[in-house]
């Protein structure tokens, strides 16, 4: 059976009950929202509003969707695998086979980083930056939703990977020569290949797309040193995702040539080098800390500004430290690795280098600490999350400078000391911040706030936890436990392992708290509606449209002149004040270009892991001629004439009256 | 800014639409700039790993390698050419020149599958070292942006026929130009590199 490549009905794992039932429960979840969709007659729906959409407000949705599944999914690999370690001391095997606790810690990392932080964080961008800037929509709408789409599809080849063969067990950084053919013989490898470049290509086009609207799209009198804290990190993201990707794009597309053709860049035999693979991979992968780090800085800075009622401390250095931050983030990807065999200079350099790191960074700290200084703080969800950032971050940090000295790095490396420091670093950095701004920006897209209740359950649960599952791995660390162990023979392990498996199930009550708080917030949505766009007093320009704000979100584009800038028109009395007349407004066309690439991009990735080379061909042509046809389409823009949007406009006075505002 | 300022609030984007594309564009030739950067650095770290294999003073036949760079430089030429008659508005100039560019693309990425193919008749084929690895897959992604340009062109030569030269169909004959020159220039890295540099 050419037509198939290697795929055969072997490749479905039945024989292992544990992923067989995660299977079986996968294709029960997506019959049912198939069915539901179908039941609901809202395929049409899902159709023009969805998936057409180029709006950068929907986009921002589905990202954050797919950040939420993914969150969900590696969030249970980590369950997993903290169960069989506080069942996996001496004299026993827990019950997880080892090749299966590998495709765990390889798939929880995977997950985390590229399918749950990237899209979350991409999420956030989407639905903030346009309308802080006071723009109606990203530069290229269209590419906004062709990345999208790759993402998506990525995300859908690591599922597939849990039903169909299996996910590589080489980590989630795949270093060669154990990610190689020789020692990797599977498909695993090729899935963890194959998703990582499609999602990677998709932040690339958005890194491009980002950058240019911030440059160039910026309302009337946004100078550079009046944008919000948020857009100023989004863009120093951003020029941090065009030039790094492209370096994770080469050093995939070299191991797959190590794989597929037969080449010798990072094999053991023929002249290979392995520490290029490296190298390479972290030349990409430190920025990549600092792309998945400095959006959450950014709604930190927005957070803590608003719910101080006064504006940010020292927003210059903030802007500054965060432009350091970037800058240094590529003159330290050696010390992921030290023991490498190179001279003590280099690694001196590489050492002071990180260090260095930690001095714009405290600046950030100190900076938010002294804007709550005498500030009318209100203890709102994003706030809790903040300060939850601000304490647990700075242990995180201290342990990192601890890292960074090369004498104990070479001590600490590959040990649990070193999982407990970037899960003390990502956790409350990345994934508190993307909460944090998940409270903060849901009434912007919804029209409704989320429910405070569970909201501090939901954080209570995450911080008892993340202390209780990570400081042990410290002292684990320091009693020279290594990392990725399946099983061990040191009594004196398991208690904190145990300790370390309750703290993930408190973190299981923060997630499970999240759901309820989701669910409680839609039944609610009446109670906790914002009507005005405004719910939280904000200072920057987004919480001057209605929430949500309209396809074009400003009827008139404001012009800037200050700093907050929608708080200078509140204090100034010309927020909410009626324009002379309205003009039409030019908005992109909704198209299916950018589902289809995505759709097809997944049979691509799928038949090369497969070898199914008919349909790699087929696919790949698909999307050419996808590109083509779209690249010859001049009328890509329709107009919403003047009246309508008088219509929307007057609409949305009339609730800004009610409400008492305008 | 100041072209936002001016146009009021009548229209959704700041700047002029071709600025924004090309601006983009060039971000796009940046990122690529990183791809080529990575494959240079590979190739040089490993240049001299033959594995007991041919090195690049038994392989390289400099004639060969003139006489595709000199087909490539030659078709930047004449794409200045095809960008000379459009600016005139001319559009049968238009179609020549990018017509003759094509051949001249064609005719540089057939001189580098002959190659190619010649080095792996010799069996010094990819798989045979890692110097032999670096070198096709550096040499060959030049290639395979080449070959992209030529579709390109090809596409472009179909617009410009059916739509003749309207203001679209001139800013992306603009950007394939950006596209057409920095794939010359990345060529002039790699003649001197890898085939300069193995034959010295």
């Amino acid at each position: 059976m050419d037509i198939f490549g290697k795929l055969t009905i072997h490749a479905i794992p039945y024989d292992n009950a544990i992923i067989f039932s995660a299977d079986i429960l996968m294709a029960v979840v997506g019959l049912s929202v198939i069915a539901a969709i179908t039941y609901f007659g809202q395929w049409k729906y899902l159709y023009n509003e969805w998936l057409t959409s180029v709006d950068h407000k929907k986009i921002g949705v589905m990202y954050i969707i797919i950040a939420f599944v993914f969150l969900l999914r590696g969030f249970v690999d980590a369950l997993m695998m903290r169960a069989q370690q506080a069942f996996a001391g001496p004299g026993m095997s827990g019950y997880l086979p080892p090749d299966h606790f590998a495709e765990l810690f390889t798939g929880h990392g995977t997950m985390m980083i590229f399918f749950m932080g990237m899209p979350f964080l991409i999420g956030l961008m989407n639905i903030a930056v346009p309308t802080q800037i006071g723009a109606r929509d990203v530069a290229f709408p269209y590419l906004n939703a062709v990345s999208l789409w790759l993402t998506a599809s990525a995300g859908m080849l690591v599922m597939a990977s849990l039903a169909i063969g299996q996910f590589s067990e080489a980590g989630w950084t795949g270093y060669a020569p154990y990610s190689g053919i020789k020692a990797s013989p599977g498909v695993g490898v090729d899935y963890w290949i194959w998703a990582l470049q499609i999602s990677g290509i998709g932040t690339t086009i958005t890194g491009i797309n980002f950058f240019v609207t911030i440059i160039k799209e910026r309302a009337p009198g946004m100078t550079f040193m009046r944008m919000p804290l948020f857009t100023w990190t989004t863009l120093c993201t951003n020029i941090l995702m065009v030039l790094a990707f492209p370096a994770l794009t080469v050093v995939l597309a070299l191991l797959t040539l190590d794989r597929y053709v037969g080449t010798h860049f990072f094999t053991s035999g023929g002249g290979g080098n392995q520490m290029m693979y490296v190298n390479m991979f972290w030349v990409w992968g430190h920025p990549e800390v600092y792309i998945l780090i400095l959006p959450a800085f950014g709604v930190f800075s927005e957070v803590v500004a608003t719910y101080s009622n006064k504006r940010i401390f020292g927003y210059t250095s903030l802007v500054y430290a965060t432009m350091v931050i970037a800058l240094l983030s590529f003159t330290v990807w050696v010390h992921h690795f030290f023991t490498m065999g190179q001279d003590p200079v280099r690694n001196s350099i590489f050492a002071i280098a990180t260090m260095v790191i930690g001095v714009p960074t405290g600046v950030k700290i100190y900076d938010w600490l002294f804007t709550m200084f005498r500030g009318r703080i209100s203890f709102n969800l994003p706030m809790l999350w903040t300060l939850g950032f601000i304490i647990t971050f700075t242990i995180g940090g201290m342990t990192g400078v601890m890292l960074a000295i090369p004498g104990i790095d070479f001590k600490m490396h590959n040990s649990l000391f070193l999982v407990a420091h970037f899960h003390n670093v990502l956790i409350p950095g990345m994934l508190f911040g993307l909460f944090a701004g998940y409270h903060y920006w849901f009434p912007k897209a919804f029209g409704f706030r989320l429910d405070e209740k569970w909201g501090a359950r939901s954080f209570w649960g995450w911080l008892i936890g993340f202390y209780l599952a990570f400081m042990p791995l410290y002292v684990l660390g320091l009693m020279g436990m290594p990392r990725r162990m399946v099983t061990y023979n040191d009594p004196a392990w398991q208690p904190f392992l145990i300790v370390a498996a309750i703290g993930a199930l408190f973190v299981l009550f923060g997630v499970i708290s999240m759901i309820i708080q989701l669910i409680v917030s839609v039944r609610d949505r009446e109670q906790l509606r914002d009507t005005t766009g405004d719910p939280w007093n904000g200072r920057t320009l987004e919480w001057s449209t209605s929430s949500p704000p309209a396809d074009y979100n400003f009827a008139v584009i404001p012009t800037v002149e200050d700093r907050d800038a929608f708080a200078y028109m509140k204090e100034h009395g010309t927020a909410y004040k009626r324009p002379e007349k309205y003009n039409d407004i030019h908005m992109p066309k909704n198209t299916i270009a950018g589902f289809v690439i995505g759709g097809l991009s997944f049979f691509l990735g799928f038949a090369l892991i497969w070898h199914i080379w008919w349909l790699a061909i087929a696919s790949g042509l698909g999307m050419l001629a996808t590109v083509i046809a779209r690249g010859c389409q001049d009328d890509v823009e329709f107009v919403i004439p003047a009246a309508e949007v008088e219509r929307i406009e007057n609409e949305r006075y009339r609730r800004l009256e009610e409400a008492g505002v305008a | 800014m100041t072209s936002h300022a001016a146009s009021g609030n009548d229209v959704h984007a700041a700047s002029n639409p071709n600025t924004l594309v090309n601006f983009g564009f060039w971000v796009y030739l940046m990122s690529d700039v990183i791809i080529f950067s990575m494959l240079f650095t590979m190739f040089v770290t490993v240049s001299t790993h033959y594995n007991g294999g041919p090195s690049g003073r038994d392989l390289f036949e400099l004639r060969d390698v003139f006489f595709e760079t000199m087909a490539l430089l030659f078709s930047s030429i004449t794409f200045g050419m095809a960008m000379l008659s459009m600016h005139a508005r001319r559009k049968s100039q238009v179609l020549l020149w990018l017509l003759i560019t094509f051949v001249f693309g064609a005719l540089f990425v057939g001189l580098e599958v002959h190659e190619f193919l010649g080095l792996v008749h010799e069996g010094a084929g990819p798989w045979t070292s890692a110097f032999l690895s670096a070198f096709f897959t550096l040499v060959g992604t030049h290639g395979t942006h080449v070959t992209f340009g030529l579709i390109w062109i090809a596409v472009m030569i179909g617009q410009v026929a059916v739509k003749g030269v309207t203001a679209p169909v001139a800013s992306r004959l603009m950007r394939l130009a950006l596209f057409w020159h920095f794939l010359d220039i990345v060529w002039i890295a790699v003649f001197s590199t890898v085939y300069l540099s193995g034959v010295m």
